[in-house]
């Protein structure tokens, strides 16, 4: 027997051009935000690849790389008292949320000083202080939680926005179905931000979907879906203040799909190459569409940035960065008689 | 915050068996839906969802109503999405909300075990305690008229398994208001399972808000041969049998667990210390289930004391069937326990 779905698959995005000069009616401020954000999760990523291979960092990392904008042009809307769930590769949502990197690194590092006291490890990371309230490495764990905030948000009066960071593998998971449900009934402040980085660990989308159509797959709940460039941070940018606008006046949810690429492996620090899911063409593809690169390109030519202030990002990043391991490095670890502590209240 | 001066203040640990007239009794829903309504009032937090709460049944008529007391915001109705819905019991857990989400039947929350297990149970202390997920999960343990496979499992094992969660099972109207407040004041997921065969009972219940700690077992009765760990619907099935072999001279102590996480270890340790001899009956499966792990505590902690072997009064290893026939043999009942208890204390006739 043959099945007879096999459809041409989009690799990604067309090769559009991603800057769309006249869509572009940001301040220079702004911009320059973003860029920096993006670098900055960039130069953190990059920096645990570095130093993984010491095995101080006893813990699965799952980078990022390659996914930044979306973090960045999603958060740049969120206020503080907004709240964040994230998944398994959640490095980029935690910095971009506004979370404390010393923290993050130390959880990295299994300390007490970590984000989550050494109990969670990379896939779990939170600071309630900026509204990042956990992340599961249960896919889709998180989806139905952030609906419940925006439920807890409205009954208590407040102008909160709720936002789900998950990947396309979720989309595979019933639980996005019923809360998206539930969501529409209710009309809550929830945005569903799909991650469509076309791997599950090393399943291509092909293989675990019908159609290539994540963004319409909930058209039947009537929630506004959007498909974006998610390599491009201006257009995330728009896509997501479009919705989390029109949450915060009362729209209800809105779900969009961030079409990108990770640039590692599902975890750990190869390519994903050497496993040979993928190609060196595919790869090399996608990394000539980097969202930082390109970015910082744009902002160059079209003088909005110099150099120099590319050097300058990268020296007060990598201070900060430098900062935060030596701060992981010298905490101590958990007690181990506190192995009981937490459970319950 | 008011919960914890009502669990400071009011906290009344043993139930006066008060009887006669003057003394207040109510029917075991009654108690439940007072339990429910008075945490409404008390604080705007608490919420009570679950299908068809506001409907004209209210969910065996412990929510009957309150919706329009409440209001549809606090009190409402939810999608057949067992898994979504206690994630977003959760999340609104995780906002300062004090959700109480009910189900007609525990074998609905086999499509929530992973929001339960890997999410519920585990945001406090994987982040470290800095979150808190103060929820209730509620469902009543069907029994009877072919209920069958699906709808009369007893699944409390399942989650008396799990780290994080705690597990209430009442017995009494007086317990099913106590236990019910002090679930939903509890800063952590607490599991409350009750029994169908339970909600027509009447008994004592105080009209104002009490709480009743976790982690404290009750003696229904005091008795010197053996000792009777029961908990939910079995104790009424305990205290039936204890009466039955009183005439034939064996005196029975019933122990009421009332929750089985925390487990009063100490109230089981020492009436077996004094008895001697152990039966363990529960409504669950047998095999790895909550008898088996009373019963390996004692064996563990209470060994030197035991003068025969543990026996268990607990469900056969089978899905329950729905033939009244097979029923019948399915659920141990009365004169199960009273075999038990004669074989233990060495009379075979």
């Amino acid at each position: 027997m043959k099945f007879s779905c096999q459809k041409e698959w989009q690799k990604g995005m067309p090769q559009s051009i991603l800057f769309d000069t006249d869509s572009i009616d940001l301040s220079k401020e702004t911009l320059l935000q973003l860029y920096r954000m993006m670098l900055e999760i960039r130069r953190v990523e990059l920096k645990i690849e570095e130093l993984y291979h010491q095995d101080e960092m006893k813990t699965p990392i799952h980078l990022c790389v390659g996914q930044e904008a979306v973090a960045v042009g999603v958060c740049a809307h969120l206020n503080t008292d907004d709240y964040v769930f994230s998944n398994h590769r959640g490095h980029g949502h935690y910095i971009a949320k506004g979370g404390d990197i010393r923290a993050m690194i130390a959880e990295l590092y299994n300390r007490e000083t970590g984000c989550s006291r050494g109990r969670g490890g990379s896939m779990h990371l939170i600071d309630t202080s900026v509204g990042l309230l956990g992340s599961s490495s249960i896919v889709g764990g998180c989806v139905p939680i952030a609906t419940g905030t925006a439920l807890g948000s409205v009954l208590q009066g407040r102008n909160c926005v709720s936002v789900a960071f998950f990947g396309d593998a979720a989309i595979e998971e019933g639980v996005l179905y019923e809360s998206i449900n539930f969501a529409m009934l209710k009309n809550l402040p929830v945005i569903y931000v799909c991650e469509n980085n076309l791997y599950s660990v090393c399943s291509h989308l092909s293989k675990r979907q019908p159609n290539d159509d994540i963004y319409r797959r909930f058209q039947g709940l009537s929630i506004p879906g959007y498909r974006v460039d998610g390599n491009n941070v201006i257009e995330v940018y728009h896509t997501a203040k479009k919705a989390i606008d029109s949450a915060r006046l009362g729209g209800g949810p809105s779900f969009i799909e961030c079409r990108t690429y990770r640039l590692r492996d599902h975890h750990g620090t190869g390519s994903g190459v050497e496993v040979g899911y993928r190609t060196q063409d595919e790869l090399d593809e996608w990394a000539a569409k980097c969202p930082v690169k390109n970015f910082e390109l744009f902002l160059v030519e079209r003088n909005l940035m110099t150099a120099r202030e590319v050097e300058q990002f990268i020296t007060e990043i990598d201070r900060e960065i430098d900062e935060a391991f030596k701060f992981a490095q010298a905490s101590a670890l958990p007690d181990e008689n506190e192995l009981l502590n937490y459970l319950y209240q | 915050m008011p919960w914890t001066k009502l669990l400071i203040e009011k906290q009344e640990p043993f139930p006066l068996d008060k009887t006669g007239e003057g003394v207040r009794e109510l029917s075991y829903v009654e108690a439940i839906r007072e339990a429910l309504d008075q945490a409404l009032a008390l604080d705007e937090h608490v919420l009570v969802m679950g299908q068809g709460v506001d409907d004209p049944l209210g969910m065996f008529g412990v929510t009957l109503n309150l919706h329009k007391k409440y209001g549809r915001d606090r009190v409402f109705d939810v999608p057949l999405s067992e898994n979504a819905m206690t994630g977003v019991a959760i999340g609104a857990a995780l906002t300062g909300m004090r959700p109480v989400y009910l189900h007609n039947r525990p074998d609905f929350l086999l499509l929530a075990m992973d929001q339960i297990v890997n999410h519920a149970s585990k945001w406090g202390y994987m982040f470290g305690g800095q979150v808190r997920v103060p929820m209730v999960i509620w469902a009543a343990v069907g029994r009877g008229w072919g209920s069958a496979a699906q709808h009369s499992q007893a699944l409390h094992g399942l989650f008396m398994h799990v780290p994080g969660l705690s597990l209430v099972m009442p017995s009494t109207p007086y317990d099913a208001k106590g236990l019910l407040i002090t679930s939903i004041a509890d800063n952590n997921p607490v599991i409350v399972m009750e029994h169908r065969w339970l909600f027509r009972q009447t008994g004592h219940v105080p009209a104002e808000m009490y709480a009743i700690p976790f982690g404290q077992g009750i003696i229904r009765r005091s008795g010197g041969d053996v000792t009777i760990v029961a908990v939910s619907y079995m104790v009424v099935e305990a205290l039936r049998a204890a009466q039955e072999l009183q005439q034939h001279s064996i005196d029975v102590e019933v122990i009421d667990l009332r929750t089985l996480k925390p487990l009063d270890t100490e109230i089981i340790i020492n009436s077996v210390k004094k008895t001697g001899r152990l039966i363990v009956a529960d409504t669950d499966w047998k095999t790895g289930g909550v008898s088996a792990e009373i019963a390996a505590l004692v064996a563990e902690k209470g060994f030197n004391y035991l003068k025969a072997p543990i026996k268990r009064v607990a469900s056969p290893d089978v899905p329950t069937p729905a033939s009244y026939v097979l029923e019948a043999k399915f659920y141990p009942e009365t004169a199960d326990i009273v075999s038990c208890c004669r074989e233990i204390v060495g009379r075979k006739s």
